[in-house]
């Protein structure tokens, strides 16, 4: 077990470079404040598809393909792809894998599925298993509406700690040799259950499970909050994001300004009506690959833990009265 | 729906989500639910008053042509997808009503059209108005069953 370092943390050797990435998302979060970091926002919801599961499907093989150009790469050449989404049976993924014909690994991370494709994808090239692998997810709020809740034209009122799932997807090449900021360590998180049981809740779920992964992971390690510009969960939104902080501080980790959550950054809070923020798998992807993979080819960023963060709750579970399990995973990027 | 019994860390939790989490604006909520409904209830008695008139009907005639105007109005709305704009101040006022039970029958249908007639627009079609409908039916049966006992 050399490049296992603590309970549950993974150093790399030979730590794998993000060769490139592709963004798209939909008109909503094409008005949000990181806009300009995303290679492509939609005009339509829909992007000309006759279902939101279909057009979910077209944003996530867009985001492959978008990733796939920018590095010069054919598809054919990509050992394999890794990818997840939140449609019952992952199948926005695996449509995807059928259309980009690479052999493919279909993940179930929920929310996290960012940070465990990067982190699964890492260890399998730095065993020396593969030397490219694809790594991708996506989300539709209209898609995730229907699935989860209520059918979207429904006139329900939304909860004030409720999120807003993000339509969009994010891939990311991950290349054994090339240029690009390098993922470094990878945490996989246990399944965490303190009591939720409110599916609307989703940020108080997972902060517990943020926590315990950003906790292991210094533990693991011995990194220092402060040695990251930024420490970036996944989506758990306004309060979800309190609560993380404030379980961290109980257990003797003060993080400060550069602790932040994707679900709070990809939406204007105050102008767009979202509630908490933003939620779903491309929540992570997209303000990851986008937005902080930009900032890192400008140089204005060293070192970032993404936290991605899922619940891993069906509706039949919760009709059932279980309690709400999550998970986060982590991973260490450095330029 | 069993509920499981928190462990000690669980309920020490929740407690604290309870604390951070906000509640809604029930007084604000309220008004504009009253205020909405009101309306609501306003047009139907102008429709009902409209069919005594334009169709020479008693009042309790006339008031079933009138819900069925409000159903087709709570339809379209819902078709052109305003009912769900609307219905995020009006909540309750817009709900409580038979516009309410029109948008949850027409939204599912909407909703799933793309699986077909069959297994989509007609067997979903219930799946929000369902309860309603059941408990409508129960209760209406047990009333029913009380009255015919004790006249």
């Amino acid at each position: 077990m050399g490049k296992k370092t603590g309970k549950q943390t993974y150093q790399l050797t030979n730590p794998p470079a993000i060769i490139s990435t592709g963004t798209v998302v939909g008109p909503f979060e094409g008005r949000g404040p990181l806009a300009e970091d995303f290679d492509e926002i939609l005009t339509d919801i829909r992007n000309g598809q006759s279902s939101f599961e279909k057009a979910e499907r077209s944003l996530l093989i867009k985001a492959c393909r978008l990733a796939l150009d920018h590095a010069g790469f054919p598809s054919t050449q990509v050992d394999l792809f890794l990818a997840g989404d939140l449609l019952n049976q992952i199948i926005s993924a695996s449509f995807s894998a059928l259309d980009l014909g690479i052999p493919f690994l279909g993940l179930y991370g929920a929310c996290s599925t960012a940070a465990l494709g990067l982190g699964l994808g890492t260890l399998l090239l730095d065993g020396g298993f593969a030397d490219t692998v694809l790594t991708a997810t996506s989300s539709h709020h209209l898609a995730a509406e229907r699935q989860y809740r209520y059918p979207t034209e429904y006139g329900g009122q939304r909860r004030p700690y409720q999120q807003w799932t993000v339509t969009g997807a994010g891939a990311a090449l991950l290349s054994s040799t090339g240029e690009g900021p390098r993922i470094t360590a990878v945490t996989f998180g246990k399944v965490i259950d303190l009591g939720s049981t409110d599916p609307l809740n989703m940020g108080a779920a997972m902060a517990p499970a943020a926590a315990d992964t950003i906790i292991r992971f210094f533990q693991d390690t011995g990194w220092e909050p402060n040695s990251f510009d930024l420490i970036l969960t996944g989506d758990l939104g306004q309060f979800g994001l309190e609560l993380c902080r404030q379980e961290l501080s109980e257990q003797g980790f003060d993080l400060g300004d550069n602790f932040m959550d994707c679900g709070l950054m990809i939406y204007d809070l105050q102008k767009q009506d979202v509630h908490a923020g933003g939620s779903g798998c491309a929540c992570s992807a997209v303000v990851t690959y986008g937005h902080v993979y930009r900032r890192f080819l400008r140089k204005e960023l060293n070192r970032v833990l993404l936290v991605a963060t899922g619940s891993l709750h069906s509706p039949t579970t919760y009709q059932q009265g279980e309690n709400i399990p999550t998970i986060a995973h982590a991973v260490r990027i450095e330029a | 729906m069993a509920k499981k019994e928190l462990t000690p860390a669980q309920k020490k939790y929740q407690a604290k989500v309870r604390q951070i989490e906000p509640r809604p604006r029930y007084l604000r909520h309220a008004f504009l639910a009253f205020f909405s409904g009101g309306l609501v209830c306003v047009l139907g008695q102008g429709l009902i008053d409209l069919y005594c008139w334009l169709l020479h009907l008693p009042p309790e005639k006339a008031s079933n042509p009138a819900a069925a105007t409000m159903i087709l109005i709570g339809a379209l709305l819902t078709g052109f997808g305003v009912f769900d704009k609307l219905a995020k101040y009006a909540g309750a006022g817009l709900a409580v009503p038979v516009t309410g039970f029109a948008n949850s029958v027409v939204a599912s249908a909407l909703e799933f059209r793309e699986e077909g007639l069959i297994y989509g627009v007609s067997a979903k079609m219930f799946l929000l108005a369902g309860p309603v409908i059941t408990f409508g039916v129960v209760t209406a049966f047990i009333i029913g069953l009380l009255y015919a006992i004790f006249q």
